[in-house]
């Protein structure tokens, strides 16, 4: 897939791939074998039609294409940017053995793209069933918000979102940079979910402006919690809330969603040092690093306490970050903050890991080089460790279970929470992982609540 | 933009600074004192912590009060009675927590007479003797006092520079009821955080408790960025959930302080951008 020069990207936040031509897609399209067993579909955590679809963008049938991969998938554009693809519907394809499997991801972005492009030769969507009359409430209009929004919207249900930010699209919107998922994308995916009826209310702290029991006294049926893992974590060591050391959220909440990069024309602004160290390996440190270049960092790190093999972000994000400058610092852990004595962060002190036996994780685990301290120069702190649960719905809700991490203990399959009439899905549940997974959640849960609401 | 929330009365109360009612009957529903809203104003504004200076929960309305200090407070400055802004969301943060301790201190600095008013009723209707302390820097300045004044049992007013009520600053009356002998069982300080501080060393030799509403810099206000942490007590707190309010004996001023400058030069800059654009307002 044609993508923007590294060189040239990297001071820009427009989108790094350009995407598929119609000539580029059509032969994609025709490497797909159609075999009869779709492995590909068992791979894709909410289960779209995958062949079929592909089938279509082979005729020619852009329209059918479409159909097809919303029938299963409220967000084609989202997914076809920033699923993990080569672990899920690609991973199982059987093409994989042969050679290189069928570029699923890349088919479906450009399905959705054309649709964009092309709204008005689109045939209206299948009518949808007669209201049932019974009310869900969604919190959080993130990718696991949206899909179960989306799938109860198709039973007929009335279905009304409450998203705590003045923006829909959660994590889509505050989290993922535009140069990889352009923010009109998300906006039109939203409003699709809108034309399905579904309602959704900004600026609603669920927890503080209602609570889930006021919503289920006040008409609700059923209530499915999509908050997401909204609170970042920190190192913990010395110096670390000297200026210029930021949460991985607020660097990315502030550029991507309050659109500091287009400071002053926009009012958020972001103090951007020379040399910015990012601390952490996955996607979201990749996505802190990469907005950092763009926004006009001359130096950038990536300091991760394991090494290369162990990093937990998309292996196609990290080369898209090594070909366009980033610095990696493996085996580095800080340990302390320096500060000019007015505050404002000067240097990181670290120390050097080597790696041991496996943890629980099954990743080999660091252990500090003894007598390996050095000081790191820099002047900006990005610290992306990983998120939990923001408590706020937990504490203010009486009986939800949640683990030791915070997260709301929930069934697998369906969603269904110890609590009556509340189900919960993605990060909430699991601890931050992908926009899929979440959306899978989603789509379980709905599957579910529409039994339980039709059981009524 | 879908919602918006519009502005049923602007008033100027004092040169600088603003009084908006807002239609916003979600919030006004469950809003209690010390708690916050974030308001921004349009598309490209940011988003900023304002404390609820008070609401309505039967006619649906929020009130709050501000000072213009940059852009975006100057822009705020600009609108009028039936304008609309893009987002208002709250209540945020814990309410202040109320109970009859006795005798209690309110101490109000400058424009925080606006957030101190609901503190100072709820500690009055709770029933504690409430004396309050109201300080500008000079007469111009000072707004509310008779509103204060009526949900105050006594209500002393200093000014910097004497133009108005007694000439000092607001730590002298209050080290002065302290020494009195009267017991005071609690102090609530707001204000800007140089006078916040200075009331937290008044008190702290007399062992009062004493709480203050801190006002770091913040974007979601929901527990989501950190931008907002502070330390109390050596822990690293966030104002906006795990505050506002906090025991003032134990807050790290000088870490708020330079946190709150964080972005001086990049508010020069969108101040100086903006009045390039708006000739008119330069």
């Amino acid at each position: 897939m044609p993508r923007q020069d590294a060189a040239v990207r990297a001071k820009n936040f427009k989108e790094v791939a350009t995407g598929y031509t119609p000539e580029m897609a059509a032969e994609e399209a025709s490497r797909c074998i159609q075999c009869p067993k779709r492995p590909c579909v068992e791979g894709c955590p909410v289960n779209v039609d995958i062949p079929e679809f592909i089938k279509a963008v082979r005729e020619g049938k852009m329209a059918d294409a479409v159909t097809v991969l919303k029938n299963k998938n409220a967000l084609p554009g989202v997914c076809g940017r920033v699923c993990p693809q080569e672990s899920q519907c690609e991973a199982k394809c059987t093409l994989l053995k042969q050679k290189a499997p069928v570029a699923i991801g890349r088919l479906e972005r450009y399905v959705a793209d054309w649709e964009t492009k092309n709204k008005a030769s689109m045939p209206p969507g299948a009518p949808l069933p007669p209201p049932t009359g019974k009310k869900v409430a969604v919190i959080g209009s993130g990718p696991a918000g949206l899909t179960a929004a989306a799938d109860l919207a198709k039973k007929g249900h009335r279905v009304t979102i409450f998203e705590a930010l003045h923006v829909g699209g959660g994590v889509l919107m505050y989290g993922i940079p535009e140069f990889r998922l352009p923010k009109e994308i998300v906006q039109n995916e939203i409003n699709f979910v809108k034309s399905l009826g579904v309602e959704l209310v900004l600026d609603a702290v669920i927890g503080k402006t209602d609570t889930i029991d006021e919503l289920l006294n006040s008409g609700y049926d059923a209530v499915f919690l999509g908050t997401g893992a909204g609170l970042p974590m920190f190192l913990g060591v010395p110096g670390e809330n000297a200026n210029g050391i930021y949460s991985a959220n607020e660097w990315l909440t502030r550029t991507n969603l309050m659109k500091a990069y287009l400071f002053p024309t926009y009012d958020t602004p972001l103090h951007v040092g020379k040399k910015v160290a990012v601390i952490g390996g996955g996607n979201v440190a990749m996505d802190g690093a990469r907005c950092a270049l763009r926004l006009g960092a001359e130096e950038v790190y990536i300091v991760y306490r394991r090494s290369e093999a162990e990093l937990p972000a998309r292996r196609e994000e990290v080369e898209n970050a090594m070909e366009e400058g980033i610095i990696f610092k493996f085996l580095t852990n800080p340990t302390r903050f320096l500060d000019d004595g007015k505050g404002w962060v000067t240097g990181m002190e670290c120390v050097e890991m080597e790696l041991g036996e496996p943890d629980a994780s099954g990743r080999r685990r660091p252990i500090v080089k003894k007598g390996s301290e050095f000081v790191m120069n820099i002047n900006t702190v990005v610290v992306a460790l990983g998120t939990t649960p923001n408590p706020l719905i937990a504490a203010t809700t009486d009986g939800l279970n949640t683990t030791s991490h915070g997260t709301v203990i929930a069934d697998e399959h369906t969603g269904k929470t110890v609590k009556d009439k509340v189900w919960a899905g993605g990060d909430i549940v699991t601890g931050a992982a992908t926009v899929i997974s979440a959306m899978g959640a989603g789509k379980r849960a709905a599957a579910d609540i529409d039994k339980y609401l039709t059981s009524l | 933009m879908t919602k918006l929330y519009k502005i049923l009365t602007a008033k100027t109360l004092v040169p600088n600074i603003h009084l908006f009612l807002f239609d916003a009957p979600r919030i006004a529903r469950k809003a209690k004192a010390g708690q916050f809203v974030v308001l921004t104003k349009d598309e490209k504004g940011e988003r900023i912590p304002l404390t609820i200076a008070d609401s309505d929960a039967k006619a649906g309305t929020v009130t709050i009060v501000f000072m213009e200090v940059g852009k975006t407070t100057r822009e705020l400055g600009l609108l009028k009675t039936g304008d609309s802004i893009m987002s208002l969301t709250g209540p945020l943060g814990l309410p202040t927590h109320i109970e009859n301790y006795g005798t209690v201190v309110c101490v109000a600095g400058g424009f925080a007479v606006a957030p101190v008013m609901p503190i100072a009723r709820a500690l009055k209707q709770a029933g504690n003797k409430v004396i309050s302390i109201l300080g500008a820097r000079n007469k111009e300045l000072i707004f509310w006092e008779d509103e204060l004044r009526n949900v105050s049992d006594k209500l002393i007013v200093t000014t910097d520079d004497g133009s108005y009520g007694r000439k000092a600053l607001v730590t002298e009356p209050l080290k002065e009821i302290l020494e009195n002998g009267e017991k005071i069982s609690l102090v609530v300080a707001i204000g800007p955080s140089i006078m916040m501080k200075f009331c937290a060393k008044t008190t702290q030799p007399f062992g009062v408790k004493t709480i203050v509403s801190l006002n770091p810099i913040m974007v979601d206000g929901t527990g989501m960025c950190g931008c907002c942490r502070v330390s109390v007590g050596g822990q690293t707190k966030f104002a906006c959930v795990d505050g506002p309010d906090f025991d003032a004996h134990q807050v790290d001023w000088d870490l708020l302080a330079a946190r709150q400058r964080t972005y001086v030069e990049e508010e020069k800059q969108a101040m100086e951008n903006w009045q390039c654009q708006c000739g008119k307002h330069s």
